[in-house]
């Protein structure tokens, strides 16, 4: 039976973090995630955003780990080679009642230490965003953006490069206390664990389950977003957020551009009942094309190239009014399994620091001696298409593979398909590479690329085209060939 | 870089590329290219398997790949230089393009550059299909590609949503290859694909075609379980209560086509809004003086054969300005009126007659096509049958006093 130091459950961003944070450390980590590759779950399905800090109460968990959070992106993304933009956020206010409300938010920030907060007038945010009408705009400089899947996917393969297994399509079912640490029963075998790391998101509950009564529910809160198309990118250059919604816990529909040029639409915020209901719906894909006109009337429709969702993990209700804190303990009936439950937004922000808070807890159970020959390595180089034509030329001298566009949309060479499908993770379903190089994420949303790959999946990597995923263990693809032939049977 | 010098530079080789380039060469361009992205020729034709192309332009039916290897080898006659998995990064008003393959990045300058882009499928965002987002879900195309390209079987239970004319077609191959399928769901009151493919490949297989429905929901979490199909009142708006849950392992959209026009405005190529093509002269000549355009990425075309005819016409044209500069004239611009979706060309600046072709926005029968300007009829034409899938064809005199007198031409389609 395999036996760890360190058993992580779940593979989203927060088990990546806490991963790749104790990959610096001579322990035997292990990470079983359920999904066929990293950050399957909710960590890709948000806004994608480094929150500034501004929005959680002083004192609060949220507050803190957001705020030292945010201070730790900058390092990390010339580290791991994930893309960081501090674009900045303007939340506007529409009256003076609203700029209330942006009064409160400013004291709150900068109780929370967040610098620059400054208010400003509709027209000094009309410079700045001509599509954006408003009565006042707080302006908050410390507020970025991320590809969230890219940031997981860096943190993970840079754990990986430092010796932490990952095993992926593994689903824990069951979970014994030893005497000297947990039995760990999966549908890949069972292993032993000195100390368990409950990141498992929104079935955080499931997992405490396995051994104890859990003090607390979950209420999953559906978020829907569409996707604008990138000939919309100059719509605004910054986030734009409305002032929060109070009685949710929640902050409200907002337009954030990201990383490659797309313009995001969303949240709305609706709790459900099925933690796996992460489908968008009729109603409110409209309600969210409203909600955004209320910013810039001029939002096409027709611009929409894709929507999702996903689903935050709340711990209060929303009789509770929705808001509840981040909750990072050990439990008491079972020392050694560490808890992280309700860690919805601003988790992405603060994955970095409960990842350092949580490798300072173990220093109660490990000496916890840093590695010496821990390695850091920029997960994403350059892209193909945001390089200059010179970088471009000597690219494909070197490797003529980069010669071959896959993905039109996006301008994704055969090289950086199959560089995706060679990850260190050995993850490769069809999402494995849209998440890596961008193929298949464009207008055309695979109606090009998907035979390429799909060729580049046989032909190089040797895979049966059965065995071909879109993005979890049951989707496949294809049921088959048209016409077997006789070798085939 | 490396750098290379053509004529007329064509981009795309599928059937507008193709045709396009052999008429530009029969017209006397001596160093013409075709830049395509895939390793054949023909682009989407040799997955279409199906005969019936090439009836009216030759009166003998064949199938895609036979259509293309037509073209294939007038182009190989011709001298036409071929660059494949070759992709054009761009081009400028100076007429230089770039692009890319395995022996590195090229800088071409030409004279002349025919944009033949084709077009792309629309997928289940631009008709904002709600629910998961299950694997099973393909663009008739794509499917079309897997079957028949790449001996793959997307499913087993299909539904098809739109009955353009690709998705009939796959319900036929479909129930050829022994998938069950369910039925074809179109919102519209009448089939959006030709009428002989309605006959042909659903009326003959006994496939139920449900009009006046669409998909209001898509479900499954990993591979499609099921979708929700409903019936749409005149305005197209879903009639609650009349949702019906249809189980099935795949969906096929077949939803429409949209230009690909990216490359064209980047380059400041103006775009119309309706046919989302470049806004072209009766020489296929865009507004950069030297891009012309013509295909599917112009505007898309009801058959090959028609497409093929005005892409050979936009290879003349493009032949001729190399040894001729365009005379500065007055123009005039074309206007779709009552019943017509679009007209192209969209402007005229040169006297003589001019070949239109337009879409009418609904189905009719004996009805008119007027041509006015400033309110006055200069052209009619009776219509037996006019049906949004096949497109009109007729040619006007445009002389010089019309030319001349700045105002636009109105095309309009009523009984």
């Amino acid at each position: 039976m395999k036996n760890f130091h360190v058993a992580i459950i779940g593979g989203g961003v927060i088990g990546s973090a806490v991963a790749w944070e104790l990959s610096k450390y001579k322990l035997d980590v292990v990470v079983f995630e359920k999904g066929v590759d990293v950050c399957s779950g909710n960590s890709k399905a948000n806004s994608g955003v480094v929150h500034s800090g501004i929005n959680s109460p002083p004192g609060s968990l949220k507050a803190r780990f957001c705020v030292q959070g945010n201070k730790m992106f900058q390092e990390l993304s010339e580290k791991l080679g994930f893309s960081l933009k501090w674009v900045g956020k303007y939340i506007i206010a529409k009256d003076e009642e609203e700029t209330n409300e942006l009064e409160r938010l400013k004291k709150v920030g900068e109780e929370n230490n967040v610098p620059g907060l400054e208010i400003l007038s509709g027209r000094e945010v009309k410079q700045k965003e001509p599509n954006v009408s408003c009565y006042r705009g707080l302006w908050v400089p410390t507020a970025g953006i991320v590809l969230p899947y890219e940031f997981t996917i860096a943190l993970a393969e840079n754990a990986v490069l430092n010796d932490v297994v990952f095993y992926l399509e593994t689903k824990v079912n069951g979970l014994k206390k030893t005497k000297d640490g947990f039995l760990i029963e999966t549908n890949k075998g069972v292993f032993q664990s000195r100390v368990v790391i409950n990141a498992a998101g929104l079935n955080c509950r499931d997992v405490v389950s396995m051994l104890e009564k859990p003090d607390f529910n979950v209420y999953p809160c559906r978020g829907e977003y569409l996707i604008l198309d990138k000939e919309y990118s100059s719509l605004v250059n910054s986030m734009i957020y409305p002032v929060p919604v109070k009685e949710l816990g929640v902050l409200g529909v907002h337009i954030t551009p990201t990383i490659e040029g797309n313009i995001l639409l969303g949240p709305s915020a609706e709790f459900i009942d099925d933690l796996e209901a992460t489908c968008t719906t009729r109603d409110m894909m409209k309600t969210l094309m409203e909600e955004v006109r209320v910013i810039i009337p001029d939002i096409p429709e027709e611009g929409v190239i894709s929507a999702y969702s996903g689903i935050r993990c709340k711990l209060a209700s929303p009789s509770e009014g929705g808001w509840a804190d981040f909750r990072i303990e050990e439990s008491r009936k079972n020392p050694g399994l560490i808890n992280l439950l309700g860690i919805e937004s601003p988790g992405l922000t603060a994955a970095p620091a409960i990842a350092k808070k949580i490798s300072d807890m173990l220093s109660d159970f490990f000496d916890m001696s840093l590695k010496d020959d821990f390695k850091t390595k920029r997960i994403f180089d350059k892209r193909f298409s945001e390089m200059s034509l010179d970088e471009k030329s000597k690219l494909v001298k070197n490797n003529n593979r980069h010669g071959r566009i896959i993905c039109r949309c996006e301008q994704v060479t055969e090289g950086e398909v199959i560089d995706a499908l060679s990850n260190l993770l050995g993850a490769k379903s069809l999402s494995s590479v849209k998440y890596r190089c961008r193929a298949g994420m464009g207008r055309c949303q695979g109606g090009f690329c998907t035979q390429h790959i799909v060729r580049v999946m046989e032909k190089n990597f040797d895979m049966d085209v059965k065995e071909i995923k879109l993005k979890s263990s049951e989707s496949n693809l294809f049921v088959g060939r048209t016409r077997e032939t006789s070798e085939e049977g | 870089m490396i750098e290379e010098v053509f004529d007329v530079a064509v981009i795309g080789g599928g059937p507008a590329g193709l045709a396009a380039a052999v008429s530009a060469s029969e017209n006397g361009a001596e160093k013409v290219v075709i830049l395509d992205r895939n390793s054949w020729l023909g682009g989407i034709l040799p997955q279409c398997i199906h005969d019936g192309f090439g009836v009216e332009e030759t009166g003998v039916s064949m199938t895609g790949p036979e259509y293309a290897n037509m073209y294939i080898e007038l182009a190989e006659k011709h001298g036409v230089t071929i660059m494949s998995e070759t992709m054009v990064l761009g081009f400028n008003k100076k007429l230089e393009i770039i692009a890319v393959n395995k022996e590195g990045v090229y800088k071409i300058k030409t004279r002349g550059i025919v944009l033949a882009m084709g077009c792309r499928e629309k997928t289940r965002w631009n008709v904002m299909i709600p629910g998961d987002r299950p694997s099973g879900v393909f663009t008739a195309g794509v499917a079309q590609a897997f079957i028949n390209l790449y001996n793959i079987m997307p499913g087993k239970n299909v539904v098809i949503l739109g009955s353009g004319d690709v998705g009939l077609i796959m319900a036929r191959r479909l129930k050829l290859e022994g998938a069950n399928v369910l039925g074809v769901v179109e919102i519209l009151p009448y089939a959006s694909g030709l009428p002989r493919n309605v006959v042909q490949c659903l009326d003959d297989y006994d496939i139920p075609l449900y009009l006046n429905h669409t998909v209001t929901y898509i479900k499954g979490r990993d591979r499609l379980e099921s979708v929700t199909i409903a019936k749409v009142d005149k305005n197209m708006n879903v009639i609650p209560g009349t949702e019906k849950e249809i189980k099935c392992d795949t969906l096929l959209l077949s939803l429409g086509l949209i230009p690909e026009n990216e490359l064209s405005k980047n380059a400041g190529v103006e775009i119309d809004n309706i046919t989302r093509g470049p806004r072209v002269d009766q020489f296929y000549e865009t507004n950069i003086p030297g891009v012309f355009a013509c295909g599917n990425c112009l505007q898309v075309y009801d058959t090959v054969d028609a497409l093929s005819v005005g892409a050979r016409h936009a290879g003349k044209y493009v032949a001729q300005r190399l040894k001729q500069e365009k005379t500065k004239n007055s123009e005039i611009f074309v206007k779709p009126g009552e019943g017509v979706r679009y007209v192209v060309p969209q402007r005229v600046n040169q006297s003589g007659p001019v070949h239109f072709t337009l879409r009418v926005t609904q189905p009719g029968e004996s009805v008119f096509l007027n041509v006015t300007s400033d309110g006055k009829k200069i052209y009619r034409k009776k219509l037996r049958f006019v049906n949004p899938a096949n497109m009109i064809n007729f040619e006007m005199n445009v002389d010089k006093t019309l030319l001349r007198s700045n105002r636009s031409l109105e095309v309009s389609v009523h009984g």
